[in-house]
């Protein structure tokens, strides 16, 4: 049996609901990420989960005990806040064991759990600083040792490090998967960062309006979305979205002043096959079209070389986006950084056909 | 940088000067009346009679000082103004901690623990810093007489408490809102409940507001004068009252320097007050105006 379930949660405020029938199940030490645009309902869930939101129907069990009823701290959950909610009054000492002593724990004790827990996250040179005298990431060090000392079974991180500089983020980011690596304790994530979730995540749950639109491992989200919200809104640069008329086994792509393109496949998948003559939509990563050099690198597949014009070059250093147009969209694609072209000049693209999916233009429902 | 904020050297100058001119003047123009009591308050009645209200006194006394404090005719016995500044002393700072500590609750409530009609009740509160003392004074005595405490400082206390309520809540809860929502959250996954999150994580970071709050509840209760002379008897009557019956009075020679004495007597617990905290009676404003 799952570890957490939430099972047809829904919340509404007054006449607006938040969340919508939202049924997900993690395992002991799994890594659940909720992503999603703001005002998703990605928060109001952890909320719930905190017990800082009461829900309206459905339940929450961790480890089969239902616990909608019980207060926040009876719930043996730890959580990080997005702007990291250190108490200012105390220093960090005595802010990672706050929540020690509001349950009655003597202070000898007490004062053994924070050393372990300012060891384990280097922090013991600041024990007897106040938070406002600390940086971002010695903030958010201090917010996760008050989250661990407690030995929660649960953590929550509500957008933990959307305060930080970018290279700090990317440095906590590791910290915190290491510390999920080392501790094994279940783990909800909030963010509105994608690649957030795709790194540190066992499992995404991807949200919009409160309705989970896909539920998944990263590579399952990644490769396989189920609509064009997913697919759009997962990976960066996103997903190529191109307007395409379904040609017998073909997909044909219109290009200003220049004859469409065609990309021929083997077999088209059965959903497809029966919008022949009508348009659909092709989504193709950046990196599923690249350049001759870079063709070896892609897994063996069925293939289509096509020349195109590229518009703007963009170096990225470890690679080179070069922007093409394909149904009236700008495309991107992404090409070895060796590459030699240059703008407003044709060059040879190789489309990797496996990688490619279909939608619905109208409902952007994955045809497959 | 420099030379564009400021163009020339001949022209700062002056400009300075004038400034300073100006800001003078105005001090002067401020501290005249201080210096007129002071000066008076240490003169004999006699020299006051004769001679300029502005002159340093040609005999130093402190007998004024000694009589308005202690002898003067106030009531039937001479008493001087010691009980009354007493009196006031039993008012003033019940009636400044129950207002503060009731108004600092408020607050909290009403930013974070939210009910439905808080605003309503909050509007209310706030409403009640716009009536005019004269419109209360009728049922107000009404109330004092029907719990039986009219007349005493309670009653005083009570009436300030219940009239300062507004202010102190309109001050807490305009700090409050701006004091971090996740902060409560926190506490609460902590395990901190409705109490212990309020005195261990709020009341320690409200020193500012707490400040203005006493700063402004005790002037306004210690210059009081309309509830005292209404509802205070002879043995509660605060300073301002006492005050007034020792200036007023229509027997006898008027003793200016010993009025003069008594005045700042009475002026002088907010002017410590002021003096003492008034640094962080600025700073608590400014935070309230930057942050609510």
């Amino acid at each position: 049996m799952s570890f957490l379930q939430i099972d047809k949660v829904c919340k509404s405020f007054g006449p607006i609901n938040v969340l919508r029938d939202i049924s997900l199940d993690v395992e002991e030490g799994g890594f659940l990420v909720l992503v999603g645009p703001s005002g998703c309902g990605k928060s109001t869930l952890l909320n719930t989960i905190a017990g800082l939101e009461k829900l309206t129907t459905g339940e929450i069990r961790i480890d089969g005990n239902v616990i909608d009823d019980l207060p926040p701290a009876e719930r043996n959950i730890a959580m990080v806040f997005q702007s990291y909610a250190l108490y200012p009054n105390m220093n960090v000492g005595q802010n990672i064991a706050f929540g020690l002593e509001m349950r009655g724990m003597p202070k000898a004790e007490r004062d053994a759990k924070v050393a372990e827990a300012a060891k384990t996250l280097q922090i013991e040179h600041l024990l007897d600083r106040k938070p406002g005298q600390l940086s971002g990431g010695q903030r958010q060090r201090v917010a996760m040792g008050r989250a661990l000392v407690r030995n929660p079974q649960l953590f929550l991180f509500d957008e933990p490090l959307s305060n930080l500089d970018a290279k700090l983020r990317v440095d906590m980011r590791t910290e915190i998967k290491r510390m999920h690596q080392t501790f094994g304790t279940t783990i909800v994530y909030v963010t509105h960062d994608q690649i957030e979730a795709m790194t540190l995540g066992t499992r995404i749950a991807v949200l919009k309006d409160g309705v989970v639109q896909q539920y998944g491992t990263p590579a399952e989200i990644y490769n396989d979305p189920t609509n064009l919200f997913v697919a759009d809104f997962m990976g960066s640069p996103a997903m190529n979205l191109i307007p395409a008329t379904v040609r017998g086994n073909g997909v044909e792509m219109a290009r200003a002043g220049e004859d469409p393109l065609v990309l021929g496949f083997d077999q088209l998948p059965g959903d497809v096959v029966a919008y022949d003559g009508q348009e659909v939509i092709v989504g193709i990563r950046p990196e599923a079209i690249t350049d001759a050099d870079s063709r070896a690198a892609m897994r063996a597949g069925q293939q289509v070389t096509a020349s195109c014009k590229i518009d703007v070059v963009e170096p990225a250093g470890a690679d080179i986006y070069a922007i093409t147009a394909l149904g009236g969209k700008e495309v991107v694609t992404r090409l070895h950084q060796d590459w030699f072209g240059q703008a407003n000049q044709h060059t040879e693209l190789v489309f990797n056909l496996e990688k490619v999916v279909f939608f619905d233009p109208q409902s952007g429902v994955r045809l497959r | 940088m420099a030379r564009s904020t400021q163009p020339s050297f001949g022209t700062g100058k002056l400009m300075r000067a004038a400034l300073y001119a100006v800001l003078i003047l105005f001090a002067v123009y401020y501290l005249l009346p201080l210096f007129v009591m002071l000066v008076n308050s240490v003169k004999t009645l006699d020299e006051i009679r004769g001679g300029n209200m502005m002159s340093l006194p040609e005999v130093f006394t402190i007998e004024p000082w000694l009589n308005a404090w202690s002898r003067a005719q106030i009531g039937v016995e001479p008493t001087g103004l010691s009980p009354y500044f007493i009196n006031s002393i039993m008012m003033v700072v019940p009636a400044v901690a129950i207002s503060t500590a009731l108004g600092a609750m408020n607050g909290y409530v009403l930013t974070k623990w939210r009910f439905p009609g808080d605003k309503i009740i909050f509007g209310l509160m706030l409403f009640a810093c716009f009536i005019p003392f004269q419109i209360v004074l009728i049922p107000m005595a009404r109330v004092l007489g029907m719990i039986g405490i009219a007349g005493t400082t309670s009653g005083l206390v009570l009436v300030h408490v219940v009239y300062g309520l507004g202010f102190t809540t309109l001050f807490f809860r305009n700090y409050y809102a701006a004091f971090p929502d996740e902060l409560i959250k926190a506490a609460k996954m902590d395990g901190a409940g409705f109490w212990r999150t309020f005195t261990r994580i709020l009341l320690p970071s409200s020193g500012p507001i707490i400040v203005v709050t006493v700063i402004w509840q005790f002037t306004n209760i210690w210059n009081d004068f309309l509830f005292g002379a209404s509802f205070a008897d002879f043995d509660s009557m605060p300073m301002t009252v006492a005050l007034n019956n020792l200036v007023s009075s229509s027997t006898g020679v008027k003793e200016y320097n010993v009025h003069f004495a008594g005045a700042v007597l009475a002026a002088l617990p907010t002017l410590i007050v002021y003096v003492v905290s008034g640094r962080y009676f600025v700073r608590g404003l400014m935070a309230g105006a930057v942050k609510g």
